[in-house]
Order: C-alpha cells, then sequence, then structure tokens
C-alpha cells in the first residue's frame, strides 16, 4: 500500500517536472494556454482599505485594512463568527461592503483587474447528484454545454490542469463520490485555471485526514514557488499556519494582530482570543 | 398542420390515430416531455422541486387575475404572474431571511387559497376543475405551436447557459469568483420554469405536473455518472413515460396525465432497484 502511494507521488511529481521543462522550453506557448509557471515577481500587491460589512444592524467587520504581496500565503485566524468568511465573501464581491480592494503594479502603479480564484469550503450537491469532475471543471472553462459531447482536448487540458495538484486520475469520478481531500484538489486546480492572482481559500481543511492535509500545504507550497499569485487561506489549523504561513492575521470583527506567525502567536491579542 | 396529421398516420396505422385529438395529444407529449426531461434535470439538482410545484400552485391565481380583469387569453395572465411569482419567490429564497421551504410553502398555500376564492365565486369552481387533473386531449394546433416555441427557447436557453447555470448550482461564490453573472442565470432559469410549467399546465393539470417535471430527472440520476447521462437517461424516461402513457389512457379510458405520472413514478422504483447493480 505504502508502496503504491510513493509509487503514485513519484508519478506525478514527474508529470509536473515534465510540465516544467516543457514550460521553459515553450514557456510563451503554454504561458498562453494554461498561464503555468510563472514564478512570483513579488512587484504586484493588493490592498484592502476600510473593508467593513454590516447585515441589517449588526457589523460583521468593520476597518479591515491588508496589504497583500505576490508570493506569499497569508492566513486568516481567528475564533468562529470573528468574521473571516464574511471578509472572503467581501473580496469576492458576493456580499456589500464599504471600502475598496484594489490591485497594483509596483513596477508602473497602475491600477490592474484583479481576478480572484476562490476555493471554497463545499459544494452545493447531494448524494447521487450526476456531476463528474470533467462536467464541472468544463463548466467553469469551456461555452460547449457539458451535456452535449465530451472533447478529448478538453479532457486532456483538464487532466493536465488537474495533475498539478496530484488529482489527475479523479476526472471522471463523480463529485459527491470524492473524499475530502480529493475534493480539495479538484476543487485548487479548477481555482488556479486561469491562474489568478489572488487565491482565496475559505477553511478548505476541514473533514480532511492528516495525509490530506499534508498534501494540501504542499500543493499549497508548490503554487507560492512557482506561480505569480497571492493567497489568502482562512484556517483553524495552527500548527499548520505557524509552518506554512507568510504572515498571519487574526480577525475578530477587525484586525487584532497581523505580521509573521511567531510575533502574532506571542502576542496579548492571540492569548486572549485562543486563551 | 394536415400534412404532420398525414404523416402521422402513415407512420402509425393504428386505430386511435383515426381521431385528430388523438393526433394532437401525441403530438403535445412529443414536445412537452423532452422539455421537462430536459429542465426537470436542473430543477432537482437545484433542489427546487419544491419550488417548481408552488409555481404550479400559482396558476389558479394566475387564471383568477385574468378573469377578473377580463382577459380573453388566460395563458397570457398566467405565464405573466407566475413569471412575477417566480422572480419573487427567488429573490425571498436567496435574501436568507427566512427558510426557504417555510417562504415557498406560505406563497405557494397562498396562490391556491387566493385563486380558489376568486374563481369560486357564485360557486361555479367547477368550469376551472380542468386546471387541476389536465386535459391533454383538448389541446389544439395553436397551442401546440405555443410548445414547440417555449421548446425551441429551452433548448436555445440550454445550449447557451448550460455550463453557467451548472456552475451556479455547484457553487454561487465559486461561479461569480469565474465572472458568471449568477443572479441573472438563476434569475432566467426560474422564468424559463415559469413560462414551461404555465404553459403546460391546462395539458397537464396543476396536481401531477411536478411529478413529471422531477420524476424522469430523478430515475436518470439512480443510472447516470456524468451530465450527458443524466440528460440522456433523464430524455428517454420522459418521451417513453409520456408516449405509454397516453397510449394506456387511450385504451384503458382512464385521464391522461394520470397515467403518465404513474408510469413515470413506476420507473422510477425500476431505477432504484437496479441501481446497485449499474453503479458497481
Amino acid at each position: 500500500m505504502k508502496d503504491k502511494e510513493n509509487q503514485k507521488s513519484s508519478s506525478s511529481q514527474s508529470i509536473a517536472g515534465k510540465t516544467g521543462r516543457r514550460g521553459m522550453k515553450n514557456e510563451g506557448a503554454d504561458r498562453r494556454k494554461y498561464r503555468l509557471l510563472q514564478p512570483p515577481c513579488g512587484l504586484h500587491c493588493i490592498k484592502m482599505n476600510d473593508i467593513g460589512v454590516r447585515i441589517g444592524r449588526e457589523t460583521i467587520i468593520e476597518h479591515v485594512n491588508l496589504h497583500i504581496h505576490c508570493g506569499k500565503l497569508t492566513v486568516i485566524i481567528g475564533r468562529n463568527g470573528a468574521g473571516k468568511s464574511t471578509l472572503i465573501k467581501a473580496v469576492l464581491g458576493e456580499i456589500r461592503h464599504s471600502g475598496t480592494v484594489e490591485f497594483r503594479d509596483m513596477r508602473d502603479r497602475s491600477i490592474q483587474d484583479l481576478r480572484i480564484g476562490y476555493v471554497p469550503q463545499q459544494l452545493n450537491i447531494e448524494k447521487n447528484t450526476p456531476t463528474s469532475v470533467y462536467d464541472m471543471f468544463a463548466s467553469y472553462i469551456s461555452n460547449v454545454p457539458v451535456f452535449l459531447k465530451r472533447s478529448r482536448k478538453l479532457a486532456e487540458r483538464i487532466q493536465s490542469a488537474l495533475s498539478l495538484f496530484e488529482a489527475q486520475e479523479l476526472i471522471d469520478r463523480q463529485l459527491c463520490d470524492l473524499s475530502g481531500g480529493e475534493l480539495q484538489r479538484v476543487l485548487l486546480s479548477i481555482a488556479c485555471d486561469p491562474v489568478p492572482n489572488l487565491l482565496l481559500l475559505d477553511e478548505p481543511v476541514s473533514g480532511i485526514d492528516r495525509n490530506g492535509m499534508e498534501l494540501f500545504y504542499r500543493n499549497i507550497n508548490m503554487l507560492k514557488k512557482n506561480y505569480d499569485l497571492a493567497m489568502i487561506l482562512v484556517s483553524h489549523d495552527l500548527d499548520y499556519v505557524e509552518r506554512y504561513a507568510d504572515s498571519v492575521i487574526l480577525l475578530d470583527r477587525t484586525v487584532l494582530a497581523e505580521g509573521p506567525p511567531a510575533k502574532v502567536f506571542a502576542g496579548d491579542e492571540f492569548r486572549r482570543v485562543f486563551g | 398542420m394536415e400534412t404532420i396529421y398525414r404523416i402521422m398516420e402513415a407512420l402509425l396505422p393504428f386505430e386511435y390515430m383515426r381521431y385528430d385529438f388523438m393526433k394532437n395529444a401525441l403530438l403535445a407529449v412529443l414536445l412537452i416531455t423532452p422539455l421537462f426531461g430536459l429542465v426537470g434535470t436542473m430543477i432537482v439538482n437545484n433542489r427546487l422541486a419544491f419550488f417548481s410545484d408552488a409555481l404550479g400552485h400559482s396558476a389558479l391565481t394566475g387564471m383568477a387575475v385574468g378573469v377578473l380583469l377580463g382577459v380573453t387569453d388566460a395563458s397570457l395572465a398566467m405565464v405573466l404572474f407566475a413569471v412575477l411569482f417566480a422572480l419573487l419567490l427567488n429573490g425571498i429564497r436567496h435574501s436568507g431571511i427566512v427558510a426557504s421551504d417555510t417562504v415557498i410553502s406560505v406563497f405557494a398555500s397562498l396562490s391556491t387559497a387566493a385563486g380558489l376564492v376568486i374563481l369560486s365565486r357564485g360557486g361555479s369552481f367547477s368550469r376551472y376543475s380542468a386546471l387541476l387533473v389536465g386535459d391533454i386531449l383538448s389541446i389544439a394546433p395553436a397551442e401546440l405551436f405555443r410548445l414547440l416555441l417555449v421548446l425551441i427557447a429551452a433548448l436555445l436557453f440550454w445550449g447557451a447557459a448550460f455550463n453557467r447555470l451548472h456552475a451556479v448550482s455547484l457553487n454561487a461564490s465559486l461561479a461569480k469568483s469565474k465572472r458568471i453573472p449568477v443572479a441573472l442565470v438563476d434569475n432566467l432559469f426560474v422564468v424559463l420554469i415559469a413560462v414551461i410549467v404555465m404553459l403546460s399546465i391546462r395539458w397537464v393539470g396543476i396536481l401531477i405536473i411536478n411529478a413529471l417535471l422531477i420524476l424522469p430527472a430523478a430515475s436518470a440520476r439512480n443510472l447516470a455518472a456524468n451530465m450527458r447521462e443524466y440528460h440522456l437517461f433523464s430524455l428517454l424516461f420522459s418521451v417513453f413515460s409520456g408516449i405509454l402513457g397516453l397510449l394506456l389512457s387511450y385504451y384503458l379510458n382512464m385521464a391522461a396525465g394520470p397515467m403518465i405520472a404513474v408510469i413515470a413514478a413506476l420507473l422510477f422504483f425500476a431505477t432504484v432497484l437496479v441501481r446497485p447493480a449499474v453503479k458497481s
């Protein structure tokens, strides 16, 4: 069993390696196709200015100011109901909020169109739903209705996108039969095709076992190194946060503390929230 | 129309084909059942079964409003009312103020009751009782033409927007992040359901229209592993129950709509039984 696992991971590594080499040789074409492998330049920044959300008379979050750079993993932590998911939804533009989100290229200080990738906590599907991974993926990247013909070209493209996250063998599985970790990898692949400027991951680690978590954070690391994007992750697992985050934001209606994990974890605010 | 009749007679040299009403009914079935099989897939995926049922009930109010305003074409009043009703219900459903099944139930009861109150003025509701059970044998060529238009509209919508509709049904936030106009797609879909339900309700009946919308898709889910199979099975089950139900109702002298629903339900149980074999 263990051997098989090893074999699997080494084979997918070689796939990633191949794409890497091809990426270098024929970079222009590949980038046009998938915008693959463009290491972070560190020169894009996303600024959130005074974000606030009120629902009815209740203030969910207020005065949230954040500054995020490409190539960095920013993790939002906080107790339940602190407004973490609300902040994500505000950035997505799904709920009305005050304040602004701007995306700048530091080289010429121009404001650019921010493309957001989103990995949701879960999908709205019931048991038995006849949606395969192919169907789901194709729905976002193709206009040819997925209830008609299955296109081989599209399937190849999807397979190659999935293979970056070790999910290529899932392409014909039904979404409702996937484990938490498998679904997570599929959702990551979808969020990263086309490669976004900002990747939002909403508590993606619930319902996943230890191995799944390791793989998830390995994937995050891989993204950080090879892609020109910034990441915001909402997480509960402080062990992993300490190991992988570049910057931590402690949220409770507003930003209580921010900085490198070690600094935030040692602060008074952290102790007050997590006791 | 005459040409179509003659082709049908030539293709189906059976006794029942002698009657024009049977020819019309068969054509109606061939238009309505693919339509229902198609949109039923996403009604079930989006958990709109209860919603489409409520829409069916709003036909009573739509009819009543038409009668009050003295509109000669009741269908038009019904469609307009149902479209408004669907958009309103959808708005409330997404506002998250009240649990959505509660909202839908409140509106379904209200529209049924309001319709019944108005239509029973002077103790004459029996005139409208055909609306409850439906009468596919009374359909006329002009109405068939309307159904054909709806079928074409539905096919165009499915062809142009299915992937977006599918994406929205999986996760609205994710669809939003992919720049899909979530609210627009969702509203267009419920408007389509409203138009389909209203233009077929007189032939199928309020009491069973939802069975015909839901059952073929529900059966297809038991067997399908992807969207292509889902649509194929749903269409096949829908058309099959429609044709068989119509013929059986002719020979057994029973109401056609309910007969179709019974067959669709039997098919559903059959798929439940064979499901373990198919899935393994």
